[in-house]
Parts: C-alpha cells; structure tokens; sequence
C-alpha cells in the first residue's frame, strides 16, 4: 500500500493527471489552541485538505467552538436582517467594495450589533409615523365618505318632510333615514338620544359585520356603508387592504358598548365624527394640513433609513463573505479534537501529496506569534483514501459524466479520460450532420464567449446544465461537423465539396433516383459518402449496410479497450489473478467472436468480396466444419474458425473456474498459523484508527466467491454477445436522424417551395425551421446524447470500473460561495 | 368500496399522502431529544432544531429566545403544513382535515370566553389561541353573555354550530357551564367525526374507528377523574361519555359510578388494552396518567403510517406533530427553568 501512495504504480503509461487519482495521504496536524484559527484560515485558502470528523459522537453544541459558532448564526441573521430590509429599499448591495473592511470578526459583530440596533429603531419610528399617517388618511375618509352620508340623509329628509306635509301619508321605507325619525317624533319626551359610530372595517369582514351588528343587537341599528375606492394602508398590520366607510346608528348605553366590542373584534378602526358641517369641514383642513406635516417628516425619516441602508449594501457582500468563512473555520476547528492538555488541537484529513502544505503552516505559525509552530505528519492507515482528479473547467465536465455513475475507486483507471474522445465521438456517429453540428458549435460558442459574465450569475436549472456542459456540447458539435462530412448531410442536403461525383449517367435516359446507368466516370469520391447515393432507390441499403459494419467495429474496439484497461488495473493493484483468469480469456473470448467479426468485415471492404457474412458466423456455429464455399474471403478461413470456436468454448470455464480456486488458496496461505491471533484483534480494536489494519481477518466464504465469479461470467459471456449488439443503437439513431432531417427537407421545404407562393414558402420555412431546432437540435441532442451516455455507462466501463471511492472534497473557501442557501 | 380503494386512492390522495408521509420523516427522532434534553440554554436549543426541519422557521428569531417563541415558531411551521396540505385536497379529504381542526375550535371558543369571564384583554387571549382552530368571528365571542347568544351570535356560522344543539341554555356562563360545554361539544364533535369516518369507509373507518375510540375512551376517564368530587350529578356525567369507542355502553354506567380514581382504575383493567396503561401506574396515582395516555397514543398514531391508501395518515400525522410540540416546549421550559432533572417526566418520544 505505501508503494501505492507514492504513486510508482504499474509503471506503464506515461504520467497522466487524469488516468488516476492524485496519491492521497492521511496527515495529522497539531495546532496549538492560539494559532489554530488562523492556520486553519490559511488551510481553507489553499483549499487542499479535507478534514475527518474526529468528534462525530458530540452533538453541535458540545463541540469546542460552538459559541463562536453560535455568533457567526447571530451575525448571519443580522445580516440577513439588512438584507431583508434592502431588498425591500430596493437597495443593491454592490458587488465591488472600495473600501478593504477590518477582518477582525469581534468588531464586525459589535458593528453589526450597533446597526441592526439603529436600523431597528429607524424602523420603529418610522412605522409610528407611518401609522399616524395611515390612521389621518382613514380619517380623513370618513370624514369625507360620512359627511356625504348626512349631507344627503337630510337633503332627501327635507325632501320627505316636503312630501309628508303635502301628501301626509308618509311610508315608512328601508330606505328612510332614520334621521327623520328624530325629526318626526314631535313629542320632545319621547325623544331618544341617537348615537352613531363612524370608521373603516375591511371590505372582506364587511358582510360579517354587518351580520354581526344585526345579531346583536336584534336588528335595532342602522348602518350605512361606502366603498373606499382605493386600497388603504391599515395603521394596525401596515399592509394595504381594501375597506369600507361605515356609519352605525343606534339608541342606549348597551348597544353602543356591544357595537364597540364588535368593531374591536373585527379590526375596525373607528374615528370621531362631528354631525355639523362646519366642524366637519374644519376637522378636514386640520387633517390634511396634520397630514402634508407628516408625509415631510416620513420622507425626512425614509431619507435617512436609505442612507443607512445605502452604507450597509457597500459592504454587505465583503461582510457576509467573511461571516461565511468564519462560520466555515469554526465548523472545521469543531472537527479537530482537543489535545489531553488542552494547549493543542489535533486534526486528521486527507490531502494529495503533492500540496506543499507546509507553507501555508509555517505562515500560520510565524503570523499569529506562536511559541511552537503547528507540526504536521503524516499517518500511514489501510483505510481507503479519497478520489480527486485535478480537472480544469474543459475536463471537468467529462469528468462528471463519469463521477455520475460513480466516483473511481481510490487510483483506478479513470474513464473520464477516454470520456473526452470517445463520448463526444460516439454522439456525433449517431447525430451526423454538419449543418446542425454548426447550429450546436454556435449555440455553444455563444456560451463559452459568454462565459465570465454568465459564470459569475444564477442561472436556471436547464441553462445552468447546458452552461456547465458546454465544453461536452463544443466537443459534441465539432465532431458531428466532422460525421456530418463524412456522411455527407447538411440538413439531409448532399454536398459535392471535397470533388465531384464519382459517378455520371451513361446517356440522357438515366434518371436521378435510380443508379442503373450510372457509370463510374471519375476516381473514387475522396472523402465520406459520395452525393450520388442521395435520394437514389439503393441510398438505405447502401447506408444501411455501411454504418451497421461501423458501430460493430466502434462497438468491438471501445469494448477492447475497456477489457485492456482492466489488465491495466489488475498490473497496477498487483492483482496476478485479474489477469490470467480475467483479462486473458475475456480478451481471447470476445476476439475470438466479435474481433473476428470485425476482421470480416475489413476483409470484405478491402477485397469488395460478395461473402455474406451473417451466414459465416451463424454457420461458424451451426456446423462449424461444413465448406464455407462463396463466402469464402480467406485461404483457411475453415480452419481459423475452428480454432476461434474452440477459443472461445475454453475461455468460458477458464473464465469461470480457476479464479475462485486461486483466491481460496491465496487466503489458505496469508492464514496459516495464524488461528491463535484473537488476542492482537481484540487489542487492535481498542484503537479505532487501527482498527482497518486488521483486514487479514475478513471471512473467506468460497460459495459466495464462486457464485460471484459465475454471475461476472455469465454477465461477460452474455453481455459479449448483447453488447456488440447494443451497440446497434449508433447506426439505429444515426438512420433515425437523417431519415427525419430528410423529412422535414423534403416534406415542408421543398413542398412550400413548390407552392410558388411567398406566403406559403414563408409559414413552410418557419415550420422547418421550428421542426430543425425543437425535434433534431433539442430533442435528438437529447436522445443522441441519452444512448451515448448508455453506452459508456454499461457498455464500456462494465468491462473494468469498480466506481466504489468517493470524491475528496476540501475544506475550501472557493466552495463556500456554492452552498448559497 | 373496501378493498378497492388500492385502485382508485392516488387518483386524488396520492400526492398527499406522499407529502404527509415526506413530513411524518421530518419528525425529531430518539436521537433528536437525547441532544435536546442536554441542552443547557434555549440558544443550544435553537441550534440544535436548526440543523432539523424546523431550522427555517427559527433561524431569523433573534438571540435572547423565550419559549413561547420557539413553540410559536414550530406550531407556525405546523400550520403551514397543514394550509399547503389543504389547498390541494380535494373532497372528501379536505372535509378531513378540517375535521381535524375542530378539536381546537373547540378549546379556542372555550379559551376566549373563559377569559373574557375573567375579564382578560381579548388581544391577548387571541395570541394565546392555537391557529390552526381560529376563525373569522372568534374575536366576537367576548360579546356574548350566555350561550344562547354565544350560539346565535358566533358560533352559527361556523362549523361547531351543529354541535351547539345540546347546551343552548340561558344560563349565564361561568367556568363550570363552559366546561361542560367544551366536553359536549367534544362529544358531539368526536361522534361527528366517527361517523364522517364511517361514511368514508374502508382502511380510513378501520383505522380512524381506533384512533378516536381512543380519543373518546380516554376523554371519558378524564372526565371521570376530573369530575370526582364536583357537583356534576352521574348522569349528567354519563351524558358526557361519547357514544362510541371500546368502552361504550357497558363501562360507560360503570364510570359513571366511579367515586375515586381506584374505581375508575377497577373498571379500566377489565379492557386488555388499557390494563397495560393503568398496570404502569401505581395505586392512586393519577399524576402519571396523561404521559400514559400519550404514549399508548403515539403508539397507535405511528401504526396508522404501517397501511397504505387512507385518511388516518394525515390525522396522525398532526398529532404526532403536535405531540412534539408539546415535548419541545416541556424541554424549552426545563432548560429555561433551570429544572433538567424533570426533562424527562413529560416527553413522550415518538420514534
């Protein structure tokens, strides 16, 4: 294991960065109590160490450093606080500060405290105001809304009267104000005090309230109300609500005090009304002169909150940057166990070996003055370490392609690295045209010019994928463009580019759609599928024919190199067994079948052979010694087939059966002599670090080995077989794209064209147009993308990735910014 | 239906119950109270509840806590639970759960006009309100005098008002009318509530028959214990007793009778299952009843998640939320009250 971590390994392939994990290590630091702030604060700079929970049996707020932990929440609140009240000041916080802050935290926190307190007060006297404000402005309503009441109650009263005298037979309507109640009861002795309440209640209670008075009072009141027409703050709650003008009138000390508790109850503000009209009109001037008074002294007051706030939203962002990292340090520290004596901190993590840590440890320890510098060692453990691949912003997206199925296992070799070709490739054989390869290499390039501004903001889910992929899809595009050209599609249309075609017609009779009479008057078209197959009856065949031979071969190759990236494995782990019983009869098995295949189909490219293949390998089978007669393409090809079949019969159980025979055996030997050690393992497991040295213990159970092996047998047998033919798919997709492209060229375009009108012609290539983006550039980027995942996935990496590590991830303050809540 | 309901449930109530189910995972667990119980100060406590589902609700309250803050917060969380839940329920699940809401109704109607008997402010016994059983008008029951005026004034336009038939009486109010209206409302409530349940039929009747049995048994032991001593006569005491659940009719007469808490406990054991609560408590002993009783509930409340394709789901779900309210702010008022040692006395836990 220590020559592993030193990163010889195999020793056969050049040093690639990507093909295997950093070598990781495990170091332990020692900090003292005094400088362990400030170098973890280095360490999270450098971003290169992932720190081990060391107390994850201590619940949050028994870990050392929870009070601070517990400052920085308050301090996030406070800051979420202004960045509340912001927003709703309409207030940005500017990204660039000018001015560089204090880093002192303690300050930080007595600032915050002292703003927020401001800010609080601010608001406090603001919405005092605002409430005064709101409570005239309702004011100012009923006067003007219950002002109107009376003054038309006692026109139409006087009217009434008028009538009364005249007709004397006066009946008595809902309608009637009550008011010439008190004007008709002549008698003085009986006349009763009529008192009347005068407010606002809100529109949605209106109804309720109107019940309500009714109930209560068993219908002896009078209420009179008007629609305010535009929405009113409420003093109360400070939110706009539509409400309504009320006017109650009642008779008695009782009524009046079960109205005023409805009106409590329903949140209606009631104000005090005079019934003569000039107190009326005095009362307005007082209110709206009360009122302009205090919309200065709101305005003065918002003027000042904006200010503040306006200070604040400066440095709100450096602020909240450094109440992060602070957080992000305490929550590290809270890792870190606290030594016997309590003067240092000891930590465990993992780092690549490459880091030079020591720099960042020696600044710590010479900045914050400390006696004794932090010490740093490293631990040497069986546990296994994390994966990490130094990618950059090209390989980084590949490289999630692959971490999407799983993370490698701790120095494998790393798919991703092939990823880069094969996968963007393998779209491209399936979505082979150059004009809709140019269409995504724009839609990319648009991207990837873009790139800062559209990096540094929040993008939605889809864009945010495309946007993070854009290096896949500038790969894709490039390649489809180079298909494309080989397949000789630009939106289904055949170009002549490289040279003319081959072929010509032998006299005028020819037609186009046939390719009887076509003579071959040229040298062989240099460079993809020759135009002249376009349209003609023999193109699927032809087509067909070609890219069904070409996924098989891509198919057998990428399952080749994956089967050879195994034995890279098993050289690099020193696993002897991989390779004998695994990688050599795999190799001869799928050869042997599908390699051979492969060798056919060269053969009959290169000799133009009429041999139909299908029947050579069903017959190779069949009856394996029968004359092959005119699908010959090879002196003793009778003769190889037998000795591939007899190949391929010896790998299965040579596969199967001596792997779990030398894994039995290898175990028999490293126990041998060693049934007495239950002593040493009860001692090992005292000490948890230790504790994954002892792996020479583990159970060896031969049925469950054997069953392994015989699943991956049968798996790789079976899978020789549906693989290849999985990889069908390519030429099945490729078929489905041009067919459709075509469809879509010939069916909307070149009818609209027929058409001979503008406006036809018009809505035919706005169809097309929609059809090329929304069903082949989206929906079949999709799905070509879809199946070349699929076959890297299963086809591919089936064959030799284990993908059980899991991905190193440091404490860093780079990724803070990402974990936005 | 039953039997069928399998085929046609998720039509209308499938996304509920997976939500109801998504929330039942956000409860606390064994582990969540052991960190709680050892917490020193409220501040531990919220930051513990920070890392759970209730982190968003606290995370903005500012530092010197109160307990009636966090319990304020968390019912807060309930609520909005519940209101999310009853925008997309269609019928009859809506009709459940507001059912569900009517117990609190209920103890909300009797909360206002208790205090407004004792001549408390009604803004202040309306923040003591539990949400989830607030309504338009409740802010009007200080008004009323007696219950008929409390029934034509109010309580008509609100769900309760069928209940209201049997205690409309021109009696004035005082404590012990209103405690006998809070127990026959509860009454006319529970058998409402049982037979909506029964209506609906299938794995809902089954489980929700169990549930409020319980509810109804154990309500009638209170009101037994309770009224031991007072000047309720037997058989108003018996009218009490809701006509259902495990102890109806034949241990309804013999509760009836029950002169101390020994008797009640006499008749109790006759039924298995709640001889296993009362063989917990020592003789005379009713301190301890109520955890009991909390316990054997939650127990059936988290057997109510074992089937699929009902309405019980969602009622337990409420109450096991409420029962860990209940818990959060028996250990708030330890830890605030210096008093850690009785952490322990009331907290029911649910996992």
């Amino acid at each position: 294991m220590a020559e592993l971590q030193s990163g010889g390994g195999g020793g056969c392939c050049p040093p690639m960065d990507l093909f295997r994990s950093e070598p990781m290590q495990l170091v332990q630091i020692i900090i003292p109590i005094e400088s362990a702030h400030l170098t973890v604060s280095y360490l999270g700079e450098l971003g290169l160490l992932q720190f081990k929970d060391l107390n994850s049996e201590k619940s949050p707020f028994q870990r050392t450093y929870a009070a601070q932990i517990k400052k920085c929440a308050e301090m996030a609140r406070k800051l979420r606080f202004f960045k509340e009240q912001m927003l709703k000041a309409g207030i940005l916080s500017s990204v660039k500060s000018t001015t560089r802050a204090d880093n002192n935290t303690d300050d930080l926190e007595v600032k915050l405290g002292d703003l927020e307190a401001e800010l609080v007060e601010i608001n406090a006297n603001g919405d005092k105001l605002q409430r005064a404000h709101s409570e005239l402005v309702e004011y100012k309503l009923v006067l003007q809304k219950a002002g109107e009441f009376f003054s038309s109650a006692l026109t139409s009263a006087a009217a009434q009267q008028r009538e009364m005298e005249s007709q004397q037979t006066g009946e008595m309507t809902i309608e009637t104000p009550l008011l010439t109640d008190k004007e008709m009861s002549a008698d003085p002795s009986k006349q009763i005090k009529l008192g009347f309440i005068a407010g606002l209640v809100p529109r949605e209670k209106s109804m309720s309230f109107e019940r309500m008075l009714f109930r209560a009072t068993r219908g002896n009141v009078f209420l009179r109300q008007a629609v305010v027409d535009e929405p009113v703050v409420d003093p109360v709650s400070g939110e706009k609500m539509e409400k309504n003008v009320f006017v109650v009138f009642y008779s008695g000390e009782r009524a009046k005090n079960k109205i005023l508790k409805i009106c409590d109850a329903f949140g209606a503000n009631r104000y005090p009304f005079n019934e003569e009209f000039d107190k009326q009109a005095q009362a307005i001037s007082e209110v709206s002169g009360r009122l302009s008074e205090l919309k200065t002294t709101l305005d003065a007051g918002l003027l000042h909150r904006g200010n503040l706030l306006q200070t604040i939203g400066d440095q709100f962002e450096q602020w909240n940057l450094l109440v992060k990292k602070e957080k992000s340090i305490y929550h590290t520290l809270n890792m870190l166990s606290l030594d016997v004596t309590k003067k240092c901190l000891v930590g465990e993590g993992w780092s690549p070996v490459f880091a030079t840590k020591q720099d960042a440890l020696e600044r710590a320890a010479f900045d914050s003055n400390s006696q004794v510098g932090a010490i740093f060692q490293v631990l040497h453990t069986k546990e296994s370490p994390p994966t990490y691949f130094r990618t950059n912003k090209f390989t980084s997206a590949f490289q999630e392609i692959v971490d999407a199925y799983g993370v490698a296992k701790y120095r494998e070799a790393n798919p991703g690295v092939f990823t880069i070709v094969t996968f963007p490739f393998l779209f491209a054989v399936m979505f082979g045209d150059w004009g809709h390869g140019i269409c995504l290499l724009l839609g990319t390039l648009v991207l990837i010019v873009r790139e800062k501004k559209l990096a540094s903001q929040k993008l939605d889910d889809i864009t945010d994928m495309t946007f993070g992929g854009r290096y896949v899809i500038l790969m894709m595009a490039l390649f489809s463009i180079y298909t494309g050209l080989i397949y000789n599609e630009f939106f289904s249309v055949p170009f002549e580019i490289f040279s003319h075609s081959a072929y010509a017609c032998r006299d005028l009779s020819c037609s186009e759609a046939t390719t009887v009479g076509l003579i071959k008057v040229r040298d062989t078209y240099p460079f993809g599928v020759d135009p002249v197959w376009h349209g003609s009856r023999s193109e699927l065949p032809f087509l067909n024919s070609l890219k069904m031979k070409m996924s098989i071969l891509l198919g057998v190759a990428q399952m080749n190199l994956g089967i050879i990236l195994s034995y890279f494995n098993a050289t690099f782990f020193r696993i002897g067994v991989n390779i004998w019983c695994q990688f050599i009869p795999q190799i001869i098995f799928l050869n042997s079948l599908f390699g051979y295949l492969s060798l056919l189909i060269i053969l009959k490219w290169i000799t133009g052979s009429q041999a139909d293949l299908y029947h050579v390998m069903i017959y190779m089978f069949l009856s394996p010694t029968d004359e092959l007669g005119d699908n010959q393409l090879f002196p003793g090809q009778k003769t190889a087939q037998l000795v591939l079949l007899l190949l391929a019969f010896v790998s299965v159980p040579w596969m199967l059966l001596p792997k779990p025979f030398i894994l039995k055996m290898q175990h028999q030997d490293r126990h041998q002599g060693q049934s007495y050690e239950a002593l040493q393992s009860t001692d090992e497991s005292l000490q948890p670090d230790t504790n994954h040295d002892s792996h020479g213990h583990e159970e060896f159970e031969f049925s469950e080995v054997f069953v392994h092996q015989m699943i991956h047998t049968i798996e790789f047998v079976l899978g020789a077989v549906s693989n290849t033919a999985s990889y069908l798919r390519l030429w099945a997709l490729s078929l489905a794209h041009s067919e459709l492209s075509s469809v879509f060229y010939e069916k909307v375009l070149l009818l609209a064209w027929g058409y001979n009108n503008i406006l036809i012609l018009i809505v035919g290539i706005i169809v097309f147009i929609f059809a090329t983006v929304g069903v082949l550039l989206v929906m079949e980027t999709l799905s070509a993308f879809l199946h070349a995942l699929r076959l890297h996935w299963v086809e591919f990496q089936n064959k030799f990735y284990e993908g059980d590590g899991y991905k190193f991830s440091p404490f860093s303050f780079a990724l803070l910014d990402d974990e936005d809540e | 239906m039953y039997g069928f309901e399998a085929m046609t449930f998720n039509i209308h109530g499938g996304y509920l119950e997976a939500i109801v189910r998504g929330y039942r995972a956000g409860l606390l667990t064994a582990a969540d109270y052991n960190n709680l119980c050892q917490c020193e100060t409220l501040d531990d406590i919220k930051m513990h509840l920070s890392a759970t589902e209730y982190g968003p609700y606290l995370q903005n309250e500012p530092s010197p806590l109160h307990t009636t803050t966090i319990v304020e917060k968390c019912t807060l969380k309930l609520v909005d639970e519940y209101k999310h839940m009853l925008c997309q329920a269609t019928e009859p699940l809506s009709t459940f759960l507001e059912y569900i809401t009517y117990g609190h109704m209920i103890d909300n109607v009797v909360l206002i006009v208790t205090g407004t008997l004792h001549e408390r402010d009604v803004q202040e016994l309306l923040e003591k309100c539990h949400p989830l059983g607030m309504f338009d008008s409740i802010a009007t029951l200080a008004v009323a005098q007696n219950m008929r005026e409390l029934y034509r004034l109010v309580l008509v336009d609100t769900p309760l008002a069928p209940y209201f038939s049997e205690c409309i009486t021109s009696e004035d109010l005082d404590d012990m009318n209103i405690e006998i209206m809070r127990n026959t409302l509860y009454k006319a409530y529970l058998e409402d509530f049982y037979k909506f349940c029964q209506k609906l039929g299938g794995a809902t009747a089954e489980i929700m028959s169990d549930l409020l049995a319980f509810e109804a048994d154990r309500r009638a032991v209170n009101i037994t214990i309770n009224s031991i001593g007072t000047e309720l006569t037997r058989d108003d005491r018996r009218k009490l007793y809701s006509n259902f659940g495990l102890l109806y009719p034949y241990g309804h007469e013999e509760l009836a009778v029950c002169e101390d808490i020994d008797q009640v406990r006499g008749v109790m054991e006759k039924y298995p299952p709640y001889q296993s609560i009362f063989s917990k408590l020592s003789y005379g002993e009713s301190q301890m009843l109520d955890k009991a009783f909390y316990e054997e509930e939650v127990k059936r409340l988290c057997l109510a998640f074992e089937q699929q394709f009902h309405y019980g789901v969602f009622f337990a779900y409420m109450r096991l939320r409420e029962q860990e309210i209940r818990n959060l702010m028996w250990i708030s008022e330890c830890v605030a009250q210096n008093q850690k040692s009785r952490v322990h006395d009331s907290v029911v836990f649910i996992f």
